[in-house]
């Protein structure tokens, strides 16, 4: 698959605050940047020939109906949730490399009008939330210690991280910071106001060692990305984002991660990335010190920090020196991360605005561009597996 | 009926046991820890399922546990996800590893316990939350 394909349009919709997307529907929304992306491509929904999705994926019968894709070759979705967001782009690659289908396009759209994420395993919320979880034999195990948002889980792995190798509340406020210092640059950024050291300590905590500001928002909206094959990249509109590699998975004893927090103690505290790291660079033929850019998956700031140890950008436990040494700031660090305000400060589009700002660094187009951007990794949610990253360079 | 102090409203603690788990829920009951372990190799498996992910045989034996184990991590819930437990906060969300079970963890309220002297590798022990007839759910103490 290596260097085969290149991601040749994105698209997107506006990032609005949980529930302020209607009267618009999920599906209207995934069509707006999917026609985006393809116009931002040079093609046209003439064009498109497949769906690769992740999480929550919709029906693409509907869609492929509404927007009268002539003719649809391959539709899959990878399973779990946000870890497969950069996967999901692996996935249309090795539809066209496989011959399936030649320009596929990779969509999340996201509405919480009728439920959050934030409350997403509580055994009960709105009526008719899609998001809460009912009693169910696994839940069982779980919900009953009251943990019943995502967050409240994540913090579970921080603490022990804290433990383990030092990791401080101080290094989640960089990593909140700096995150926000990269969207305070950007117009689509959701949160565009100053946040300081002191606001960081002065905020309310939600599940210690958590407090508001380690937690991404809450958002609606749709980012499209479409990728076909490398020849025909070469005569589109931009410079094509080549697909150096790919994966998704991870150990089958990391599984359920945060729902079942079995996961062997070796990894208890870390991303849930490590094998999916290993075959990225394996197959690249490259390793951490390639990457100009990266733009990891940050639901919540300590999750950052444990994939730049699985990434291999420094050793296990060191990640909270690494980011307090200054290493993920924009422009100056040695390696800039999330550059685009992220889940934390842009707005959450489960991962997808990760893959979008991946094509735009490595385009040259960013709004905090990397002078000189050659590699960009993208990565999907540290979640049950599988998780997954993608790995993007120029064409030059 | 007992229920220690911090933990979930009743309201909210519902169980939807399967063939699987429901051997684990029926002690409860009757306040005995039990965890189930592969009959061919020994190994045991949390939470209960079909099968042994060392050697794949299926069938278990219900091994009593004294419920006496380690805080591996813990969480304090300062915030309601949902309103029906706002009253209830601040809660310990803990991570209880049992000694001699090869790393079997509960996740579990830690209850009758200070928010200041909960730490990481402190000794707990088993306390019985009896949420409704025929429900019970296990918790710890920090001691
Ligand atoms: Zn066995």
């Amino acid at each position: 698959m290596k260097d085969r394909t290149a991601v040749v349009g994105v698209g997107a919709t506006p990032y609005y605050r949980r529930g302020r997307s209607v009267p618009q529907t999920a599906m209207e929304l995934a069509g707006k940047a999917t026609i985006a992306a393809l116009e931002d491509a040079g093609l046209t929904v003439d064009d498109l020939d497949g769906f690769a999705l992740y999480s929550m994926g919709f029906d693409t019968s509907l869609f492929a109906q509404w927007l009268g894709v002539p003719d649809v070759k391959f539709t899959a979705q990878l399973t779990g949730g946000g870890g497969g967001a950069a996967g999901s782009v692996g996935l249309a690659s090795a539809a066209i490399v496989a011959g399936m289908a030649d320009c596929v396009v990779s969509v999340m759209t996201l509405q919480q009008a009728a439920s959050r994420f934030g409350a997403s395993f509580a055994p009960r919320g709105t009526p008719g939330a899609t998001y809460s979880a009912p009693p169910s034999p696994e839940g069982n195990f779980i919900q009953p210690s009251g943990l019943m948002g995502p967050g409240q889980m994540f913090a579970v792995l921080a603490q022990r991280q804290m433990h383990l190798y030092g990791t401080t509340r101080e290094h989640f406020a960089e990593v909140a910071i700096s995150t926000r210092e990269n969207a305070r640059r950007r117009e689509t950024a959701l949160m565009r106001d100053e946040l300081t050291l002191d606001r960081y300590f002065d905020a309310r905590m939600i599940s210690d060692p958590l407090c508001l500001y380690d937690f991404c928002l809450e958002c609606d909206g749709a980012v499209a990305v479409v990728t076909t094959s490398i020849e025909r990249a070469r005569d589109l509109r931009h410079p094509p984002a080549v697909v150096m590699a790919s994966a998704h998975g991870g150990a089958g004893r990391w599984g359920q991660a945060i729902t079942w927090m079995g996961m062997p103690d070796e990894y208890f505290a870390s991303s849930g990335h490590r094998d999916v790291a290993k075959r990225l660079w394996e197959m690249a033929g490259v390793g951490p010190d390639a990457v100009d850019v990266a733009l990891l998956y940050d639901h919540f700031t300590p999750m950052v920090i444990m994939q730049l140890e699985d990434y291999g950008f420094c050793g296990i436990g060191e990640g909270g020196a690494f980011v307090a040494d200054g290493n993920i700031r924009w422009p100056n660090g040695s390696l800039p991360v999330n550059t685009h305000g992220g889940n934390l400060s842009e707005a959450y589009i489960i991962g997808m605005t990760h893959v979008k700002e991946a094509v735009e660094q490595i385009r040259g187009t960013a709004v905090n561009q990397v002078e000189g951007a050659t590699v960009a990794l993208a990565t999907g949610g540290p979640a049950s597996i599988p998780t997954s990253s993608l790995l993007l360079r120029s064409d030059r | 009926m007992s229920a220690p102090r911090g933990v979930l409203p009743p309201d909210v603690v519902w169980l939807a046991p399967n063939v699987f788990t429901e051997p684990f829920w029926l002690a409860t009951a009757e306040h005995r820890l039990t965890l189930p372990r592969c009959t061919s190799c020994g190994t045991y498996r949390f939470p209960p399922s079909a099968f042994c992910f060392h050697c794949r045989a299926q069938a278990v034996e219900w091994v009593e546990h004294d419920g006496t184990g380690t805080l591996y991590s813990f969480t304090i819930i300062r915030h309601a996800v949902i309103p029906d437990v706002a009253d209830a906060l601040p809660l310990i969300a803990g991570v209880v590893e049992l000694p001699g079970t090869g790393g079997v963890r509960l996740v579990a309220s830690i209850v009758d316990t200070d928010l200041d002297a909960v730490a990481i590798g402190k000794p707990a022990e088993l306390v019985w939350y009896d949420v409704r007839e025929g429900t019970t759910i296990p918790c710890f103490r920090l001691v």
